[in-house]
């Protein structure tokens, strides 16, 4: 089967698979930094105490979990210009990937701040740490540490789950990947050169999660 | 016009309730497949042969690490072109399968891998062979362990099954996309179709969550 890859058509298309690969990180990168700030807004929202600002944010969680992104995407696309509302796909994309990816963000940093034994809050209250100190130095340090590793997670996911944005006719790696399969009929050839662009970006995130946990061990911990 | 929209989609009914059945069988079918062959995948990348371990893992990195979207299109366009013959719903199961045998091979090769030493040797100790121990001592305690992101996954295999429809089966997104073809109204359509995918994963979540909570408490 790649014994007779034709490597002159991956050649021929390179530009264009460059600029996809380029598109595809822009799209991710996008997608995830819009991720982080629902994300965190999502999960400040569900750990406060007043239960009408609460409900909403559960309910976006809990739907965008149980729901698959494909459909998301599609309720945006079909749904929006019903709103009065016309966007260039691209921008539709984006935020069906950061309202999907927002929800597990908003998860991850919860299981975070949820994580800390309730001694530290009272143990920093009794060493007379105000409020922005405590959470300074006692808080977020421990809050935010375990929550990198999930977070490298989340991205890998979304950098994958950006192909599906390639159904909508946003032009990035899958999608060129696509055209070569039915310009030239040769799928082998397109869709070999799609997964290593994919391969490529998952390895890069994956060496990271790797130099950040060996980075993160405290001696005398797990 | 609402109302009117919703009386039309009434009459699409028939469709949806049968696109709802091929995504349940679908992800059942690719569940159980998915399941036996990654406890195979879990067992070996947990084992003690490292050649057979390393090429498993190299195995499931590619298809962890490539969209779910292209291994779909690999197994519909590529297999046919080495021979390999396949309808859009075989293809389409042997995508999803094989990809959550991958995810559950790692899961449960990270809960073999969480059973304390104590254990296996305790077993070695009582004179059980390799396979008993695992049998009897290390695989039910890392099954107890991987218990709720195992029900994670078998979520993220339903929600996965979407993105075969892109290879034309009609499951419940599809089935929502040829709808929103006849009545433009795509928040009503897929907001429907929404529904579907939350009747059967929002139970699942649920689960998961009661399941997480119960480990914490035992463990502490």
């Amino acid at each position: 089967m790649l014994g007779n890859l034709n490597i002159r058509v991956i050649a021929d298309y390179f530009p264009a698979l460059w600029q996809g690969f380029l598109n595809t990180l822009m799209l991710s990168g996008l997608g995830f930094a819009g991720a982080m700030i629902l994300g965190i807004i999502a999960c400040a929202l569900t750990i406060q105490p007043l239960r009408w600002l609460r409900a909403p944010a559960i309910a976006y969680v809990d739907c965008i979990r149980a729901t698959p992104l494909l459909a998301q995407l599609y309720f945006l696309y079909f749904g929006l210009p019903r709103l009065g509302i016309l966007l260039p796909e691209i921008v539709i994309g984006i935020i069906a990937l950061a309202l999907n990816s927002g929800a597990y963000v908003a998860e991850i940093i919860r299981s975070g701040i949820l994580a800390i034994p309730r001694g530290q809050f009272e143990a920093s209250m009794s060493s007379g740490f105000t409020y922005l100190q405590r959470m300074r130095f006692i808080i977020l340090p421990q809050a935010i540490r375990p929550t990198i590793s999930p977070l490298i997670g989340q991205a890998i996911v979304l950098v994958k789950d950006s192909s599906l944005l390639s159904l909508i006719s946003v032009v990035e790696l899958a999608r060129v990947g696509q055209q070569i399969a039915l310009d030239r009929f040769m799928p082998v050839e397109g869709l070999a050169a799609t997964a290593a662009g994919f391969l490529i970006i998952y390895y890069l995130l994956k060496a990271l999660a790797g130099f950040w946990s060996r980075f993160d061990r405290v001696p005398g911990r797990s | 016009m609402f109302w009117f929209q919703v009386e039309r989609l009434l009459n699409y009914w028939p469709i949806l309730l049968k696109g709802l059945g091929m995504t349940i069988s679908l992800s059942l079918l690719s569940l159980l497949v998915g399941c036996v062959i990654g406890l195979l995948f879990g067992i070996i990348r947990a084992g003690r042969i490292r050649w057979l371990s390393a090429l498993t893992g190299l195995y499931i990195d590619l298809f962890r690490g490539t969209p779910f979207l292209v291994q779909v299109f690999i197994c519909f366009f590529i297999l046919p072109t080495v021979g390999i013959e396949l309808s859009a719903f075989s293809a389409g199961v042997i995508a999803l399968s094989n990809l959550s045998a991958c995810f559950i091979g790692e899961i449960i090769a990270s809960g073999i891998k969480a059973v304390p030493k104590g254990q296996s040797e305790a077993a070695l100790s009582s004179g059980l062979r390799y396979s008993q121990q695992l049998r009897l001592v290390i695989l039910p305690q890392a099954l107890r362990i991987v218990r709720p992101s195992l029900v994670g996954q078998f979520i993220l295999l339903v929600k996965d099954s979407s993105v075969i429809s892109a290879i034309g089966i009609m499951d419940l997104t599809r089935s929502g996309w040829m709808i929103v073809q006849n009545i433009p109204n795509g928040l009503l359509v897929f907001g429907v179709v929404g529904i579907g995918y939350f009747i059967i994963c929002y139970p699942m979540i649920f689960v998961a969550r009661r399941m997480e909570r119960r480990q914490q408490t035992s463990i502490l």
